[in-house]
């Protein structure tokens, strides 16, 4: 890509009248809030226009403009909004003084070829910030809103006057103490992680051994096999839970009275088989998937060093398709995780699992200590999934490779 | 109908001995024991602040006195159904089930539920009145042990209604007085009947213009007038939600929620009694239990149901208590300290116009009007 260093746009003729126009969306949004749209509008072209005029001919230094546009927004936002207005108006004046030395600095034109003309590069950087912007705002906003909220020092999913204001009065840890004290909550907790690791164990075995079983091409049947494996998948998740809750109950019967098996037991193994049956036909697919490229003479090479079937399988051919294990054992604990229809028919309340008391709270109670949950479970999930990416770039240095 | 009398008479005392503190006497001591009784049981309600106040006032004494391990379940939303499939599939997980008393109606006329004798498996009042007495009209059959008072109501935001807040359920009819969305329940029932009242029904004539075809038509027309202003809800905890987020400036829910949103949370909002409709909460027992179950749930709810467990109930949530002998037992709230009285529905200032829901008419009409409510809103 060339860098084009030396090109300088006009000011007068490009700059000015860019920033003018950034700053009159902005505007006009600000005053249809507070008192006409084009009034807003008008206001926001002209200090716009003025904002890039001013840095664009006394001050040279970046760091310097950005600072003194934040300043001067920000106190025109907490004139016009409080201490809110100040902090995002000062955010979007340090975002427009960027934008001013982005402009005249030339770095717009910094990825595309020295050839392009001028549509092609508005169309590259409208692309880049504007298209993507926006999707990446429709997929991350709808998770970022409730963060706040969690923090709400009222039992209403509202931001509050206070909260608007950052008055630290309108802000309490009280729904996240609830969370980690109530019982219904702790129990919940407990129950999901007893329920999903134990369904993803059995999911991912007994998927595997379906995929590597079914991959053998002497298997009669396979095709048939494999439709009625993956069915549960297809099924409407409604009717599957109807079935097995039928199913479950006889059978549940069956080794609560007869048996002699504790109430207890009986209903956790119920939710866990229904869940491991819900989350095979993930690893049945992915493990297919890798076993499509994995060599056959391998097994044939190994068997023939004199290793039977089961090391062939531990040293040969797990690790080779170790990442489509990994992947369907993943899919099978989020499952599991998130499964809200069927253990609400075949669960009994002492199997209550994360989802479930989500739900219900939700229904019966519009708390915000679903919100705190859900932060929670969205920071766990931010977390595991770095430190996998951190161990999967490990791995590769450790034999040698660049990481992707 | 004696229940409105019941309910007078009930208010009426709890007024006159006020916020006596003979409350939080008599212990546990007067528990029987329990023979050859399970040690684990499922107690179901509907979640939220109530099921809060059932496990401070019951749960908590009870588990501390017998050391029965008890789990909390927040299904009675779909209590009917879920007691039917149980029943089906012959696999009853609950012991003791709160429902509403048309609820009750039903799974008792289906012998889902087991039937309780009021003289010997419910304690008698302390001063010796059998439980039956005491319940009165309140207890709706034999298997049904009323609980509770509620009522469904209005609150409106203190600050969206002028220097004229509403003083009549057919201000919620009033949508030039009182601009803005209003909150309804998304079922027939209470709707229909103040729409009626509102077009000019006499009170004691609404279940007999409701029967025919024109007073049904009537009903829709009247709400026709506020379909477009209209949120239908269907859990109570939407209202309050609605009302402190400024969507509705008035709406219709259970009193408690409105109590808890307005005395606990400080939102602007207040009640608006006028033809609050009145309902009764209680427990059931399903059908189908085992023996050392069974016993478990008939002593679970002989205790939890004598006089002073009732009233102590209302010290958490603003729902009257069903027993007469619990009223002048009804105190303070246990953390706010304020007179639980003058916040029960069945306080004389806030009962001097009520609508008394029928639900043996209902019962009847239900299927029908369902349907039609159903229709007129996809309309």
């Amino acid at each position: 890509m060339a860098v084009v260093t030396n090109f300088r746009p006009p000011l007068i003729n490009f700059v000015v009248p860019m920033v003018a126009l950034l700053v009159a969306i902005v505007g006009f949004f600000v005053g249809l809030t507070h008192l006409n749209g084009i009034i807003g509008l008008l206001i926001g072209a002209a200090i716009g226009g003025a904002v890039a005029y001013i840095i664009g001919n006394y001050i040279p230094v970046k760091w310097q403009g950005v600072l003194a546009t934040a300043i001067a927004f920000g106190i025109g936002g907490y004139m016009l909004a409080g201490t809110i207005g100040l902090f995002t108006a000062g955010l979007f004046g340090a975002f427009v003084g960027h934008t001013v030395y982005w402009l005249s600095s030339g770095q717009y034109r910094r990825n595309v070829p020295i050839y392009s003309t001028s549509g092609q590069v508005l169309w590259h950087n409208t692309f880049r910030l504007g298209v993507c912007g926006f999707i990446f705002f429709f997929l991350i906003a709808p998770i970022i809103i409730i963060i706040p909220l969690s923090f709400n020092a009222q039992d209403f999913f509202t931001f509050t006057k206070e909260m608007l204001a950052l008055d630290p009065k309108g802000y309490s840890l009280k729904h996240y103490a609830d969370f980690l004290t109530n019982s219904s909550w702790t129990e919940a907790v407990k129950n999901s992680f007893i329920i999903a690791p134990i369904a993803t164990l059995l999911a991912t075995t007994f998927g595997t051994l379906a995929a590597i079983g079914l991959s053998q091409s002497h298997v009669p049947f396979r095709r048939s096999i494999m439709a009625m494996l993956i069915s549960p998948m297809i099924v409407p998740l409604i009717v599957s839970a109807t079935g097995m809750y039928f199913f479950y109950s006889d059978v549940g019967k069956f080794f609560t009275d007869t048996v002699g098996l504790s109430l207890g037991f009986v209903g956790y193994a119920k939710v866990i088989l229904a869940h491991a049956a819900l989350g095979t036909p993930f690893v049945i697919i992915t493990v297919t998937a890798t076993l499509v490229g994995f060599d056959k003479s391998l097994t044939r090479a190994a068997a023939n060093m004199g290793a039977n079937p089961v090391t062939t399988f531990f040293r040969i051919q797990m690790p080779l398709i170790i990442p489509g294990v990994v992947s369907g054992a993943l899919f099978a604990f989020i499952t599991s995780f998130d499964e809200v229809v069927v253990v609400l028919f075949l669960g009994s309340a002492a199997q209550k699992t994360l989802p479930w008391q989500m739900f219900t709270g939700l229904r019966e109670q519009i708390s915000p200590t679903i919100l705190a949950a859900a932060t929670l479970m969205v920071a766990i999930s931010i977390v595991l999934l770095t430190v996998l990416e951190m161990l999967r770039r490990r791995s590769e240095r450790l034999r040698g490779l660049t990481p992707a | 109908m004696n229940f409105k009398s019941l309910l007078m008479s009930t208010a009426a005392a709890s007024v006159m001995l006020g916020a006596s503190s003979i409350a939080a006497t008599s212990g546990s001591h007067e528990m029987a024991p329990c023979d050859n009784c399970a040690n684990e049981m499922t107690i179901v309600s509907w979640g939220g602040a109530y099921s809060a106040s059932q496990k401070a006032a019951y749960d908590d004494p009870y588990a501390a006195a017998t050391g029965v391990k008890i789990i909390n379940d927040e299904s009675s939303a779909e209590a009917v159904a879920k007691i039917r499939a149980m029943n089906e599939a012959g696999n009853v997980t609950w012991d003791v089930v709160d429902v509403v008393a048309a609820d009750a109606l039903r799974l008792c006329d289906e012998g889902l539920a087991e039937e309780i004798d009021g003289a010997t498996e419910l304690a008698a009042a302390p001063d010796g009145t059998s439980a039956d007495d005491d319940f009165g009209a309140l207890r709706v059959n034999e298997c049904f042990v009323p609980q509770i008072v509620y009522s469904t109501t209005f609150g409106y935001r203190t600050d969206k209604v002028g220097d004229t807040p509403p003083t009549t359920v057919c201000d919620v009819f009033d949508t030039t007085k009182y601009p803005g969305k209003r909150a309804l329940q998304k079922r027939p029932i209470d709707n229909m009947e103040w729409a009626l009242y509102c077009d000019g029904v006499a009170k004691d004539k609404i279940y007999e213009v409701l029967g025919t075809d024109e007073g049904v038509a009537q009903a829709f027309a009247k709400l026709d007038t506020i379909k477009g202003d209209v949120v239908w809800w269907s859990a109570g905890a939407e209202t309050p939600q609605l009302l402190a987020d400024g969507e509705v400036v008035m709406g219709s829910t259970f009193n408690g929620r409105l109590f808890s949103a307005i005395v606990e949370q400080k939102q602007p909002i207040a009640m608006l009694w006028d033809m609050q409709s009145f309902d009764l909460d209680g427990w059931i027992i399903p059908k189908g239990l085992s023996p050392e179950r069974l016993a478990r749930a008939k002593h679970y709810v002989k205790f939890a149901t004598d006089t002073q467990r009732l009233a102590d109930q209302s010290k958490y949530i603003s729902y009257g208590p069903a027993r007469k002998s619990s009223a002048p037992l009804v105190g303070k709230h246990e953390t706010l300290g304020i007179d639980m009285g003058p916040h029960m529905p069945t306080d004389p200032a806030n009962s001097s116009n009520v609508h008394l829901y029928d639900y043996g008419w209902w019962a009847d009409n239900r299927d029908d009007l369902d349907a039609k409510f159903q229709a007129w809103l996809a309309k």
